[in-house]
């Protein structure tokens, strides 16, 4: 009983991490209609930033992270604005084809700049240490990245639901051309809303240094696991992919101590089966 | 009649390259052929009908496991090869049924998430599949029909006739079927599925059998492999794997016949060149395929603008 209650616990901070990967991917195909496979790419990217700023050149963690977020969202701006934002009208597939060539040219970059070593970066020191939950050691990052991920969670939910901006996004999300005939800037909004989505991608990425490793290829590992929890939870749907987030998390947590085995064919089978039976997602409405 | 010529005058170069060539060159050019009839059948799917899969790579598997649990239990390399061209067939098939309930980006990730199924399999059903060691000390059984003849594969040359061979024979076949009226259905069905619907074409049926002929074509290639590396290992069934026909088939061309086979030459040409000055050579791939796909813009056959536009 009480290896169960841990492991859920494992689980949630499992799918709390993914949630931050997730999001951005989630939001960028809701509003832009752009299934981004370089998006675990931009996750890469953030860890490394993160990982020069601090780990290398010793900036205060906060500080790095923040910076590595908006490294990561010029980088998404340079993208949209240069490329992506020409192919809008193009099929899907070439969207995907677009984005998958980023991931050659992130991957090859950053073993260019960091070389092809995976780096370890030191745990910030207020992060060590463990929380006794159900008489057993939880470590204090874990709980750190529990909290970072529902703060995030508010946070996109205030942002869409209660700002200026968010109506506007969640307006041409819903009719590109009439959010256009009513003064709306499309192009401009759009780039904003990709940088945001790069933003959230590098959260993620930023956030997991301190204790995974930082190597090139992780983001074609993450970006797998972020079409899982979209699909299930609905592309484009952000409360679907807060919801395919804890299955997945939960699932892997469970996974490894009931049948380690088969896992990952589980995980792929739930995505199959959701993409089979509803399409759409376990949340999709529209789209 | 100057294709003819030029198709001819390549068929007699590759009959002859073993004279000349090298061990190595004899190796690259077995895997540009493989290549090719992999990219080939990824193109029925995608340039043809529409559907673009990132799953190939499982039906890739399929074949070469397949073919290599033959060989290890029951050395006769036509056995192994047929084995893993049916086993692939059979498997596409089944998932087709599955798969081709949806279009454009739900058939991309539903193709995916099988592919990936696939691959978790191999990685991990370590009694079957031999987990991440994979299978090992595959034999290149020798080709022989009991009673009737018996080709010593030992030698690279032979083996390589025998890619040769099969793949002409796959391109062939492969021509075929493009021209055929099943090719125009497909075309039709890519262009527009609910005019095709209107005139009485089964659209599911036909988007079923181009799915079950890319797997076949993804089997054979991949029943092809164990016999030149002698052992299979899970990365085959990756999806980055299945990233390989999809690159190949963008460089060559994806509404050509030949784009996928010119593809996966220079595939492996500008592998083979760029490694040469750089160890980054898939920095320069991604160049390569952003511009292809920007340079798209306006270019693209009509049928996607007017999908677009539709959209």
């Amino acid at each position: 009983m009480e290896t169960l209650a841990f492991q859920g616990l494992i689980g949630l901070s499992v799918a709390m991490y993914l949630w931050l990967l997730a999001s951005g991917l989630t939001i960028v195909f809701g509003v832009l209609g752009v299934l981004n496979f370089a998006h675990g790419s931009l996750f890469m990217l953030g860890a490394y930033f993160a990982f020069t700023f601090y780990g290398l050149w010793g900036v205060n963690f906060w500080l790095a992270i923040a910076l590595s977020l908006l490294s990561v969202a010029v980088v998404g701006y340079l993208m949209e604005r240069f490329f992506l934002r020409h192919i809008y009208n193009e099929d899907h597939a070439y969207q995907l084809l677009l984005t998958f060539g980023f991931i050659l040219i992130f991957d090859d970059a950053v073993k260019m700049v960091w070389g092809g070593v995976a780096k370890i970066p030191a745990m910030p020191s207020f992060f060590e240490g463990t929380v006794s939950v159900v008489g057993r050691p939880f470590p204090v990052y874990n709980l750190f990245i529990i909290g970072a991920g529902l703060f995030v969670a508010v946070l996109v939910w205030l942002l869409f639901e209660k700002t200026w901006w968010g109506k506007m996004v969640r307006a041409s999300a819903s009719d590109r051309e009439m959010a256009g005939a009513i003064g709306i800037n499309i192009p401009t909004l759009f780039t904003g809303v990709f940088a945001f989505g790069a933003m959230l991608a590098a959260l993620g990425g930023a956030l997991g240094t301190p204790v995974r490793v930082v190597a090139p290829g992780i983001g074609s590992a993450m970006i797998i696991q972020a079409f899982i929890i979209t699909v299930i939870g609905g592309l484009g749907n952000l409360k679907g992919a807060f919801v395919g987030a804890l299955i997945v998390g939960t699932l892997s947590a469970y996974g490894i101590l009931l049948f380690p085995v088969f896992e990952l064919f589980l995980i792929f089978l739930i995505m199959a089966v959701v993409l089979m039976i509803k399409p759409q997602g376990l949340f999709g409405g529209e789209r | 009649m100057k294709t003819k010529l030029a198709i001819l005058l390549l068929i007699i170069f590759l009959a002859v390259l073993p004279a000349f060539a090298g061990k190595y060159l004899l190796y690259v050019t077995i895997h540009i052929l493989l290549l090719s009839i992999f990219s080939l059948g990824f193109n029925l799917l995608f340039g043809y009908t529409g559907l673009l899969s990132f799953g190939q790579a499982g039906f890739y598997a399929v074949g070469a496991y397949g073919c290599a649990k033959i060989l290890l239990v029951y050395p006769s390399l036509l056995a192994g090869i047929l084995g893993g061209v049916t086993l692939a067939g059979v498997a596409s098939l089944l998932l087709g049924v599955l798969c081709i309930r949806h279009t454009r980006i739900y058939f991309s990730m539903l193709t995916l998430s099988f592919g990936m199924m696939i691959f978790s399999l191999a990685w991990k059903w370590r009694d079957v599949t031999g987990g991440d060691d994979g299978l090992v000390g595959i034999p290149r059984a020798p080709l022989e029909v009991p009673g009737i003849f018996k080709i010593n594969m030992a030698a690279m040359e032979s083996y390589y006739y025998v890619v040769l061979g099969l793949s002409l024979l796959a391109i062939y076949l492969f021509q075929r079927i493009v021209r055929s009226p099943l090719g125009l259905t497909l075309q039709g069905i890519r262009d527009s599925e609910t005019r095709a619907a209107c005139v009485g074409v089964s659209v599911r049926k036909y988007r079923l059998l181009s799915f079950t002929i890319a797997g076949l074509y993804a089997g054979l290639a991949g029943a092809l492999l164990p016999p030149l590396e002698s052992t299979v290992t899970p990365p085959v069934a990756h999806w980055s794997h299945s990233a390989e026909p999809v690159l190949a088939t963008l460089l060559g061309g994806i509404y050509t016949f030949a784009g996928p086979i010119v593809g996966s030459a220079l595939f492996y040409l500008l592998k083979d060149i760029i490694v040469r000055f750089t160890e980054y050579w898939l920095i320069c791939l991604g160049v390569i395929v952003v511009v292809l796909v920007m340079g798209f813009r306006g270019g693209v056959v009509s049928i996607f603008l007017k999908e677009g536009s539709r959209r």
